[in-house]
């Protein structure tokens, strides 16, 4: 009797790289639902354009590429970077520089380098430097938490906090202004934590690893930290930081794209500190209020060195 | 841009880069490359064959061609396209496929003595390159097939045409059937 | 190497122990085959026509394949191809009488008067070989381990492996037996202790082993339980979480002192001592979904695994695959007519309900879930990349001879791709290279020997003619 036969091993887990994408998906509800709390619904319709900016992109580059084009419009990548990019961006943004960085994210930062797997840089990332780059007064306008949606755009915290340190202001006097909160910037401390509470998902299932959340983070509080001991004048503390910017979000969501960052347990403990630190210095001392975009594609320019040099030991080899 | 700053800008200029070319000449001489080893590595992707379709009577004689730029890396059959491709990383070259004029790449065959056919004139001996064929006048003789190259050079010198090539294997299997037979 | 790297997989083991040990009868036509697991074939020293009895020996050990003997009494009827394991392989197929008459001359050993060179001939002539799959004669490795002098005995009883549940239906049933197996092997390879090693999802075979050795009294044996990790039962993790200790990449456990034997094994040395019997028997898990009554089976060598599907009540369904282990290193196989064989421990008759269907394969997204789960600590994602691109060099950097080929990284790869076998693929390669590069450093020092010995016959010929040419000139000197 004949039966088809398989190779070994004959049976898999079942994980799929659409459950992957549709778990960070869902993970992402509570920033975005904090975001649209705050800052308006037009959130959603941003979302619902450059989703569809990214399947008809990876649909016309699939095409080009002579690829089938089912199972990788399927499979929930793109959605994930374009929601990515939406969440970075201000919400005031028009569509349409929403659509062109989705576009640029899908169309050069991944297929312009082999596709799924294939991208040495983080497409959300890439579309959203690209987009700051050329755009930076639409970019850099972010609306002020409590203003009627779309009526009053300002400065964020850690933009107000940069140019107010330049002014001389002391820092009682700047955290006591409308951009600050509780512990960060006013409203921002709500996206990190609704962040946090996602990322926190993410780890429970064994979606990302906690390598590179806890080096994000140790990268940004540990120099905070010590600069804000040695003068508290100059530097934010701990606290803030980690609760500003993008710092919840780039840590648990946006480092850990897994095509993008290093490969190995300890090179993902180097890459992630390197991306904290990078943040925490482009924010203290660099041209752009939030260092978490280009920190991160700094530190993806790093990841072959970081992999070549964190082979682990393999069984049996001697320990040097 | 002004005079007193066009001067010493060129000025500058020209004087770092003649030192670092200096430099440069100074660690050349210092650590000249080696041609022995090239030749040694390139022999060391030859496949050994020691065949002469590359119209060098060996593959050493071939591999110091290649390093001193007399031949190119397409000329060896026996060593097929990969060999080609891992001459061409050596030498940091754009790969090639083997040259068809030098020959055509064949799956691994070894030289077969036909026993009935050989009269023992022992003119094959001498022409393998790896001393392959036993035997000596008048008696009979074989190749080992474990030493063979497959480089076909014993063919021509043989008198009657008994040698043939076949994969390797084939004198084995051939001796089970006829014990089998007998 | 981390420790307990690999999966925590559902067991499917509780369902052939709804029957007691069953005992199938000894077939009317034993197939032997002569590669019995180890991948060489042992010497056949019978021909088409000889009579045999339970225990003559009708093949020789060479290399790495054990003796063998014969099952049953009978007629050898033919040596020839047959379906096995591992696609078709020669075997000596043997017609019973249906007397099961013995070999004479077969008798309990006093082993505790023999001395261990003694104890490795016996064991050595007597074909027993590692049940546990490997089928490499014992006697050889307790030579070396004797030789190297090995202090530890390690058995392993850990069947970490879904489905398979042979070993855990030998240690409830014959304790006693592993026991007695461990103090000759003790005996014969010198070493000073033993420690039989289980995992903690068998407590009634725990149970059972603990009072045998309480029963035995002897302290140099002990017992351990290990987590039910996959691939724990394999020799390298074995022998890293029972002492802490690596077998070098390039070596054997002798070199850090121990010797690893299936608890098969061992209840196999005690059946030899005890009624000088051959190893002609081994007990076989038949298992799955497409089995009516799953069971533990006692079966003779050579049995085909049609007749043990039968003992158990046949198919259920109609869609099966058959798969020789379990389902992450078994073998599929194509026929139920292939044999049992020393080193076949569980037949897996699957459902597609066992085995869910692998998706498309998918480009690999990096998520490193493979490295996290390899047991020997190796980077599988960048193992793909090189076998995909065939560098050899990078290949070797990133370890490739160091894989077991366990299957965990094909496991829980989110893209599907079927890793372990590319890496297989790419060992063949590997070796095949490696081959390919002796052969040419062989040849190419032949040709320099050849073109030495030329110079050298053509140095001696111009000697030889300037030594005529100067005695010609003397003669003529003289002659003048």
């Amino acid at each position: 009797m004949t039966s088809p036969t398989t190779s070994p091993p004959h049976i898999v887990a079942g994980f799929t790289v659409p459950r992957v994408m549709f778990q960070v998906l869902l993970a992402l509800v509570p920033v975005a639902a904090v975001q649209a709390y705050l800052h308006g619904p037009r959130l959603l319709w941003l979302i619902a354009v450059a989703g569809a900016t990214a399947l008809a992109c990876e649909a016309l580059a699939l095409r080009l590429r002579q690829r089938s084009a089912g199972p990788h419009l399927r499979d929930g990548s793109v959605l994930v970077t374009a929601a990515l990019l939406v969440l970075a961006v201000p919400p005031t943004l028009p569509w349409w520089l929403v659509a062109f960085g989705t576009a640029v994210a899908v169309l050069i930062a991944k297929h312009a380098y082999g596709g799924l797997g294939q991208n040495p840089f983080n497409p959300a990332m890439v579309g959203y430097a690209v987009l700051l780059v050329s755009f930076p007064l639409d970019m850099t306008s972010w609306p002020t938490p409590g203003a009627e949606w779309d009526a009053v755009t300002g400065a964020t915290a850690l933009d107000t906090l940069r140019t107010s340190l330049r002014q001389s202001y002391t820092m009682q006097e700047i955290f006591a202004g409308p951009a600050f909160g509780h512990v960060g910037g006013a409203g921002s401390e709500w996206i990190n934590g609704g962040a946090l509470a996602g990322g926190l998902y993410l780890l429970a299932r064994r979606v990302i690893r906690w390598q590179i959340p806890v080096a994000v983070l140790a990268g940004i509080a540990v120099p905070a930290m010590l600069a804000h001991g040695l003068d508290p004048g100059a530097h934010a503390g701990t606290a803030f930081h980690l609760a500003s910017g993008a710092t919840m979000l780039g840590a648990f969501f946006i480092a850990t794209d897994p095509v993008s960052a290093a490969t190995t347990d300890r090179g993902r403990l180097i890459y992630g500190a390197g991306i904290g630190m990078l943040t925490w210095i482009i924010r203290s001392w660099g041209g752009f209020p939030d260092g978490v975009a280009f920190a991160v594609l700094i530190m993806n320019l790093a990841v072959p060195l970081i992999d070549r040099y964190t082979v682990p030991r393999i069984y049996g080899h001697p320990r040097k | 841009m002004s005079g007193t700053t066009l001067l010493p800008a060129i000025g500058m200029a020209a004087t770092l880069a003649g030192v670092l070319g200096a430099v440069l000449a100074w660690v050349a001489a210092r650590l000249p490359a080696d041609p022995d080893s090239l030749v040694e590595k390139i022999d060391a992707l030859l496949p050994q064959t020691q065949c002469g379709q590359c119209r060098y009577p060996g593959c050493r004689p071939y591999a110091a061609a290649i390093a001193s730029g007399a031949a190119d890396i397409d000329r060896c059959p026996p060593g097929g396209d990969s060999t080609a491709r891992a001459l061409a990383a050596l030498l940091d070259r754009r790969p090639r496929p083997v040259d068809p004029q030098y020959g055509v790449t064949k799956p691994r065959l070894v030289a077969v003595i036909d026993e009935d056919r050989c009269i023992g004139c022992a003119l094959c001996l001498p022409a393998c390159p790896v001393d392959a064929i036993v035997g000596a006048p008048r008696l009979m003789h074989t190749v080992i097939e474990s030493q063979c190259t497959g480089c076909e050079l014993c063919l021509p010198p043989c008198p009657v045409d008994c040698i043939t090539m076949a994969p390797p294997g084939t004198r084995s299997s051939m001796s089970d059937e006829a014990s089998v037979a007998a | 190497m981390s420790r307990h790297r690999g999966l925590q997989l559902e067991s499917h083991k509780a369902q052939p122990f709804e029957q007691p040990l069953l005992v199938a009868p000894p077939p009317r036509v034993a197939t032997m085959a002569l590669d019995q697991g180890s991948g060489e074939e042992a010497e056949a020293v019978v021909e088409p026509g000889h009579s045999v009895r339970v225990g003559t020996v009708i093949a020789l050990g060479r290399g790495a394949a054990a003796g063998l003997h014969s099952p049953v009494s009978g007629i050898v009827r033919d040596i020839g191809l047959r379906p096995t394991v591992r696609g078709t392989g020669r075997c000596i197929v043997i017609e019973s009488d249906g007397h099961d008459e013995r070999e004479a001359g077969m008798a309990p050993l006093d082993w505790r008067a023999k001395d261990s060179t003694a104890l490795l001939e016996c064991i050595g002539a007597a074909g027993v070989a590692g049940l546990g799959g490997a089928a490499f004669p014992t006697a050889a490795k307790l030579e070396l381990a004797r030789s190297t002098g090995a202090e530890l005995l390690l058995l392993n009883g850990a069947e970490c492996e879904p489905w398979i549940c042979c070993d855990d239906a030998l240690l409830r049933e014959q304790s006693a037996a592993v026991v007695l197996g461990a103090q000759v092997m003790l005996a014969a390879c010198g070493a000073r202790h033993c420690i039989i090693a289980v995992e903690d999802d068998k407590p009634q075979a725990i149970a059972s082993l603990e009072s045998a050795l309480s029963s035995a009294g002897d302290a140099r044996l002990e017992v351990t339980v290990l987590p039910a990790v996959f691939p724990l039962g394999a020799e390298g993790p074995l022998v890293a979480a029972v002492t802490g200790r690596e077998v070098p990449h390039d070596g054997l456990p002798p070199q850090v002192g121990v010797v690893c034997q299936n608890v098969g094994t061992a209840a196999a040395v005690a059946r030899l001592v005890c009624e000088g019997l051959p190893v002609v028997s081994r007990i076989v898990t038949v298992t799955g979904s497409g089995i009516l009554r799953p069971a533990n089976v006692q079966a003779h060598i050579g049995t085909p695994l049609a007749d043990l599907v039968a003992a158990c009540g046949g198919y259920l369904g109609s869609q099966h695959t058959l798969i020789a282990g379990g389902s992450l290193t078994g073998r599929a196989l194509t026929s139920d007519a292939v044999p049992v064989t020393k080193g076949l421990n569980c037949l897996l008759v699957a459902t597609p309900a066992d085995l869910p269907a692998r998706g498309a394969e998918m480009p690999c997204i990096r998520c490193g879930d493979c490295a996290g789960v390899c047991p020997a600590g190796l980077l599988p994602q960048q193992l793909h990349v090189a076998a995909q691109a065939d560098d050899a060099a990078a290949l070797t950097r990133f370890g490739l001879a160091a894989c077991i080929e366990c299957g965990c990284c094909d496991y829980v790869c989110p893209s599907a791709i079927p890793l372990t076998a590319r890496f297989r693929a790419a060992r063949e390669r590997q070796q095949l290279r490696e081959r390919e590069r002796r052969r040419a450093t062989d040849a190419r020092a032949r040709h320099e020997r050849h073109q030495r010995r030329l110079h050298e016959q053509a140095a001696a010929e111009r000697q030889a003619f300037d030594e005529a040419r100067r005695r010609a000139r003397d003669v003529d000197q003289t002659g003048d």
